[in-house]
């Protein structure tokens, strides 16, 4: 049992790493001075190393192994800390994988946007893996519970991370879980936008098309 | 344990401190950098609102000679970024006249400043009246040659040179080469070399950038000329490792002389020891054979000769090892702390939180903290070691780790070329200490 948890608090911590660099990501873009590439780099090398631990500490996890987090007909687990509703709680185990890989691209992605017009062309080229973080998603796969979002609210009794050092708060963006890039050049509302979505489970590839929306800097930041 | 005196048998004095006193502070007072002369007679700082302030040395007291505003905010229209006005790091050329020179630069434009002292004025001229305006020729019925006569001295900053739109992502660092006539700039991926005379042109010699930035995965965080060797350069990186170029070997110099590195203890393997590992400062000695390098936790010297490891490592604050998560949410585990030698590269010193700066004393094997507060501010009041505490039984006088303050960090610190004067930059103060027998 003592492994359970300790893989347990292993996977929360991830997890509130994530959401705390997220955060930082997101907050970084509106940043006077524009983005810093070296503090992007960083942030992002520290999500993909607990984005790692995360998916093996589930992996670990997962199979048949009565855990607090098995979806559907079970509630919230006293001991999880955060708000998690079972029926997303499967959807929840694939999603960050398509949330986050695309992250430390994107980190170096907005630091790219913002900084180098000479390669802006090659946004056209890039990976469809990497362009998939602009894809607004459907309600259907919803963000990942974990990422601050309009929608995350804490239960009466629950804590948010307890942050025992000097003013240390965790930025409370309100997002909707994806990161949207102000691609240059786009100042019109009109265009079309082509994206490809990958399955993570199966590496199928969809390919579909939307009007694309300028989209200007959301939320707020604390 | 008991030292018979701190930081080897020097004992540390409040000697003077500038700016204001309430805790409210101004972005723009913050202080971003701090370099002395050559000569020592001469410290420079630069902070946030783009203002350089130069204080010479008088009767071992440093007062404001002059202040000037270095850069101003500046938009790019192309980008819709705002370039800040922050100055990032100043550097005094080595003086060859009356006036005195320094680089100064922000995140995008490096400029070439000169501080010249004006303390005589011509008056008397043959064809001119004294507003300026021009005598009616056929009035001049005489030769006159005009005189110089005192005035009030007046110092004058004007800016000589603008190295402007060489460097696409944020500049971190200049250094003057010691041929004199050469200098670097480096930002996150390039560093550029300019002639001090010629502002349109420069040569790229390092340049990291991957084909592909998906692929990016350490950046450029510090360069540094050698203080003897010309043609020789180092910079650090985001990875902590340190490249050694010469510049003879080709003209981009990717690939490197040497290469520092020390392997990572497995055993402290956590989700920021890519963080923590990133160098943040480089400095040579005065002598040219040692580097010292700063990361979030420790300082390291490396002898040139050898690139396996460093030859001394110093802990500044290894109590903070265990808080690593919580200084990443409030983003103090990106502060920068530079790192400086003293004049005969006996001790190297850094900063710290709870406004605490550390010295190292390596040929005695001790090191000292010290607190640059207020407090501690009566004139000639010897500085008391001060002692964190960072586990178990807190004895008195101690702090814990928990109560330090970490909105009081010291980043920036610079030793006199010569004597044991220290300047030591709180977030908008600076103090000056001296070393008693000084």
């Amino acid at each position: 049992m003592s492994a359970t948890s300790t893989a347990m608090e292993v996977n929360a911590e991830a997890r509130r790493i994530l959401a705390v660099s997220i955060s930082k990501l997101y907050a970084s873009r509106t940043q006077r001075g524009g983005l810093r590439l070296h503090r992007s780099l960083l942030v992002s090398l520290v999500m993909r190393s607990a984005r790692d631990i995360y998916h093996a500490s589930r992996e670990s996890e997962a199979p048949g192994a009565p855990t607090p987090q098995e979806p559907m007909d079970s509630s919230p687990s006293s001991e999880e800390q955060k708000q998690l509703p079972p029926q997303e709680a499967e959807p929840a185990q694939t999603e960050p994988q398509c949330a986050l890989s695309p992250a430390p691209q994107t980190a170096v992605e907005a630091e790219e946007c913002a900084c180098d017009s000479e390669i802006t062309e090659d946004k056209e080229n890039m990976s469809p893996a990497a362009r998939q973080s602009r894809k607004r998603r459907s309600k259907a796969s919803a963000a990942p519970d974990f990422l601050p979002s309009k929608r995350a609210r804490l239960e009466p009794g629950e804590e948010r991370y307890a942050a025992p050092l000097g003013s240390c708060r965790v930025g409370a963006a309100e997002t909707h879980g994806d990161l949207h890039q102000r691609v240059p050049g786009h100042s019109d509302d009109s265009g079309w936008v082509k994206t490809t979505e990958i399955d993570p489970l199966t590496g199928t590839r969809t390919e579909t098309e939307r009007p694309w929306k300028f989209e200007g800097e959301t939320g707020s930041v604390s | 344990h008991l030292l018979p005196g701190p930081g080897g048998d020097m004992q540390w004095c409040f000697s003077q401190v500038k700016g204001a006193i309430d805790d409210d502070v101004a972005e723009a007072d913050i202080i971003s950098t701090v370099e002395f002369n050559q000569t020592g007679e001469l410290l420079a700082t630069g902070d946030k609102g783009g203002r350089n302030k130069n204080q010479p040395q008088f009767r071992s007291e440093y007062n404001v000679y002059s202040t000037f505003q270095s850069h101003e905010p500046e938009f790019d229209y192309l980008k819709s970024l705002e370039i800040e006005e922050k100055i990032n790091k100043i550097r005094w050329l080595p003086q060859k006249n009356a006036a005195h020179f320094l680089l100064s630069t922000n995140d995008k434009t490096i400029k070439l400043w000169k501080i010249s002292e004006r303390d005589k004025r011509p008056d008397g001229y043959n064809l001119k009246e004294d507003d300026g305006r021009y005598k009616d020729p056929n009035s001049i019925t005489s030769l006159r040659v005009p005189v110089l006569i005192p005035m009030d001295l007046m110092v004058e900053a004007s800016p000589r040179r603008v190295f402007a739109n060489a460097h696409t992502y944020h500049i971190n660092s200049i250094s003057v080469n010691s041929d004199n006539e050469t200098y670097l700039s480096a930002d996150d991926l390039r560093i550029n070399l300019w002639h001090l005379e010629i502002t349109d042109r420069s040569f790229n010699i390092v340049d990291i950038k991957p084909a592909n930035m998906e692929d990016l995965t350490e950046v450029i965080t510090a360069a540094e000329f050698h203080p003897l060797q010309c043609n020789t350069f180092v910079y650090s990186s985001s990875k902590g490792t340190i490249r050694l170029c010469d510049m003879r070997n080709a003209a981009l110099c990717d690939k490197h002389s040497k290469l520092f590195e020390e392997p990572e203890d497995p055993s402290n393997r956590s989700f920021f020891s890519e963080i923590i590992s990133s160098i943040s400062d480089v400095k040579f000695s005065h002598n040219g054979r040692y580097m010292m390098t700063r990361d979030y936790l420790s300082v390291k010297i490396w002898d040139l000769n050898m690139e396996t490891r460093p030859v001394e490592t110093y802990q500044v604050h290894e109590y903070l090892r265990s808080k690593l998560c919580s200084l990443y949410e409030n983003d103090c585990i990106f502060d920068k702390f530079e790192c400086c030698w003293n004049g005969d590269d006996s001790v190297v010193m850094t900063g710290s939180y709870n406004n605490f700066f550390r010295m190292f004393d390596r040929g005695q094997h001790r090191d000292v903290t010290l607190e640059a507060s207020r407090e501690n501010s009566k004139p000639l009041q010897v500085l008391k070691p001060r002692k964190v505490c960072a586990g178990g039984k807190r004895k008195k006088d101690e702090i814990s780790v928990d109560s330090l303050d970490f909105n009081k960090k010291i980043l920036h610190t610079a030793w006199h070329p010569q004597d044991n004067i220290i300047a030591v930059a709180t977030t908008n103060n600076l103090y000056i200490f001296q070393d008693k027998v000084n």
